[in-house]
């Protein structure tokens, strides 16, 4: 029999109604938060305060290092790993870390927001030997204050299936020009992320000098739209669109891609493994004509560090020359520890991953965060929100 | 000391006792506050926490949240072509799957229920649970081996001339309809379980075909638990964002909360509404078709 009394789908219905009015209360009475509250320098390194809870990459803070760490400080090292430069900013935000392993397209955002301080570099020794083209960027030093220490970089390479691209290309335009990238429709593999529109800047920025552009993270309306549309006809040819270094190296591995964008991680694992792929060779600089965009990460403090003094250890623990060495390897980045050279265990990796390269690194453009303000005092420039708006769009 | 600090627990203890003896409604209300205030804090609570983050929106210049009440969020998502599009796309899937499903799992669960003995039907069940032992990654993972173009779906089907369909929409449907097979089955198989088999030999001995006996007796008795397996494989395909990705370059209402979830959390927010009006409207359908009469 039927039971009459019960009505699951009106109870849901109360149910929800219930929240609607309760959710409408809450918007209607919040309030706009405000908490720039921008943290002072260290003076001077004190005892450690037994603890330190970072936010970090996949790959760099790894038991191999931090337990000496530990031994060596007592500070016991807590570590969430964040997936994106998005996360890693909200998870900055809540205030309960004590520092972030930040790229280029994070730190603005943390500084403008206040939840970084900057650093005292004198405090942290090993910050004397680092790359000095690494020193004083636009990603980790703003209005001429230090806001973090230098802990590898790695610029996205132009890789491709030997046996099924011929002849080598020497530009971006086998895969973004829509003409040439046809030959290869469905094979072409492109990085899964806003940031990816810096890409087709660069490519813009070479082959379109007519839209002015300078900086490939900041982009007026036109320039803007401009990349976009590339990209959108870039759609049609891509095979595969990557964001978890496994998936390229699968795809490649399994001749689902042919070329593509890659960081040199998926490279030198694919060369290892015996497959055909190559990636710009020596005598092109080791990057497409246009030059490429890459990434720098930086180690910051937040503003609300609870444990700064382990912080301070821990900076300078990172970029000390077997530590960075380590970690580089562990992770296939170039270290920002020039000492760091003489540690690794292949002799040839710095050479492999242009460590010691300036002349490569020039050519590469740092990941940033897009910003509406960018420097011409009208902020027309298109901030992230519209990147990623714009991205979601362009893959349909 | 020890012998007070004994006698002093004991105490407590029988107060304790003493307070709760011959109060129902005490007893009742302690034994449901945890569950119930679970429920009603954690679980809804956090839904509500999203309802309203939805009418909250990002200040453009600094990127924070500004909490107050706005529309914006709803104006992008219904102005913009293409979050239509991925809805429907999503949606689609979902139904897609979903029939799929039901087509495969009631022959196997009819079989399970009414066909197999005793011993087949235990291994049976055990073949059906088996796939959910493994890790879902694991096994998207494996399908994208399958699936590449070197694979061994392309491998099998060469010497026919023919080739797999690739990643993409197809390796999508092929892929989450192979995941949630079980969640049909299993239902169906209840449902099916307790048609009494008298009911289906008295068909019989009335004169109806075995087609007539499916069509007007067997049909009508499980098609709830059809439709109550069909809520999982609905529900599970329209918030998943894993398996497009893996497999195809298709964006699903997941994959776009996903993107939008750090920088814009209200608009993440706003589109993660959606799934769940269409998940309402789907049970209010379902319960019509009385799928939640024997719950």
């Amino acid at each position: 029999m039927r039971k009459h009394d019960a009505h699951p789908a009106r109870t849901a219905l109360l149910i929800a109604g219930g929240l609607v009015v309760f959710m409408l209360l809450l918007a209607g009475c919040g309030s706009s938060s405000n908490n720039t509250t921008s943290g002072e320098e260290l003076q001077k390194v004190g005892k450690g305060e037994g603890a330190l809870s970072l936010i970090s990459w996949a790959g760099y803070v790894e038991p191999e290092w931090t337990k000496p760490f530990e031994e060596k400080t007592g500070c016991k090292v807590s570590d969430k790993v964040a997936g994106t430069s998005d996360e890693m900013v909200q998870l900055m935000r809540s205030g309960q870390y004590d520092g972030v392993s930040a790229s280029g397209n994070a730190s603005a955002r943390l500084v403008d927001g206040g939840d970084v301080a900057p650093v005292n570099v004198s405090l942290v020794p090993n910050y004397k030997t680092i790359f000095s083209d690494l020193k004083d960027q636009p990603y980790n030093t703003f209005d001429g204050v230090n806001y973090g220490i230098p802990h590898g970089r790695g610029a996205n390479l132009l890789m491709w299936n030997t046996n099924d691209v011929k002849p080598a290309p020497t530009s971006w335009d086998v895969i973004l020009d829509p003409k040439k990238a046809a030959k290869y429709k469905g094979k072409i593999s492109a990085y899964d992320d806003p940031i990816y529109i810096a890409d087709a800047a660069v490519y813009l920025k070479a082959h379109q000098p007519e839209l002015g552009i300078e900086n490939p993270y900041e982009l007026n309306e036109e320039q803007f739209e401009a990349a976009v549309s590339l990209l959108k006809e870039q759609r049609p040819n891509v095979g595969e669109y990557w964001s978890e270094a496994a998936k390229q190296i699968s795809a490649f591995a399994g001749g689902d891609s042919v070329v593509g964008t890659t960081w040199q991680y998926q490279y030198f694992e694919l060369e290892g493994a015996g497959k055909p792929v190559a990636a710009s060779p020596a005598s092109q600089g080791f990057l497409p004509s246009e030059g490429a965009t890459g990434w720098s990460d930086t180690w910051m403090i937040s503003s609300e560090a609870k444990h700064p003094n382990c912080m301070y250890k821990w900076m300078d623990w990172i970029v000390s020359p077997k530590v960075n060495a380590e970690v580089a390897e562990y992770f296939g980045e170039a270290p920002a520890q020039s000492l760091a050279c003489e540690e690794t265990a292949d002799k040839e990796f710095c050479t492999k991953y242009h460590a010691d390269n300036p002349g490569f690194w020039k050519r590469v453009y740092y990941w940033e965060t897009p910003l509406a303000d960018c420097g011409n005092g009208s902020s027309d420039c298109k901030d992230y929100n519209d990147w990623v708006q714009a991205w979601t769009s362009i893959k349909g | 000391m020890a012998t007070e600090a004994v006698v002093e627990g004991r105490s407590v203890g029988h107060r304790l006792a003493g307070l709760f003896h011959g109060r129902r409604r005490l007893q009742v209300g302690t034994l449901l506050a945890g569950p119930v205030g679970w429920l009603v804090i954690g679980y809804l609570g956090s839904l509500a926490v999203l309802l309203v983050a939805a009418f909250w929106s990002v200040d453009p210049l600094s990127g924070e949240v500004v909490r107050g009440l706005s529309f914006e969020n709803f104006e992008t998502l219904f102005n913009e072509p293409v979050y239509r599009e991925i809805v429907w796309r999503t949606v689609r899937v979902a139904a897609l799957v979903t029939l799929t499903d039901a087509i495969l799992a009631f022959p196997i669960a009819f079989y399970m229920a009414k066909v197999a003995s005793r011993r087949g039907k235990a291994i049976l069940v055990v073949a059906v649970l088996l796939p959910l032992w493994s890790s879902y990654l694991v096994k998207v993972y494996a399908w994208r081996t399958m699936l590449s173009a070197g694979g061994v779906i392309n491998w099998a089907l060469a010497p026919f001339g023919l080739e797999g369909p690739g990643f993409g929409g197809t390796a999508v449907w092929l892929v989450m309809s192979y995941l949630w097979l079980p969640y049909m089955i299993l239902p169906i198989y209840a449902g099916l379980e307790r048609i009494p088999n008298s009911l289906i030999s008295a068909s019989e001995d009335l004169g109806a075909s075995p087609f007539t006996t499916f069509r007007r007796v067997i049909l009508p008795l499980s098609f709830p638990a059809v439709v109550a397996g069909s809520i999982f494989t609905f529900a599970l395909t329209l918030g998943d964002y894993i398996t497009p990705r893996l497999v195809s370059n298709d964006q699903f209402i997941g994959n776009v909360i996903f993107n939008n979830i750090s920088n814009n959390l209200p608009f993440a927010s706003a589109l993660a509404l959606v799934p769940i009006v269409v998940m309402i409207a789907y049970l209010m359908v379902a319960r019509k078709l009385g799928a939640f009469e024997h719950i």
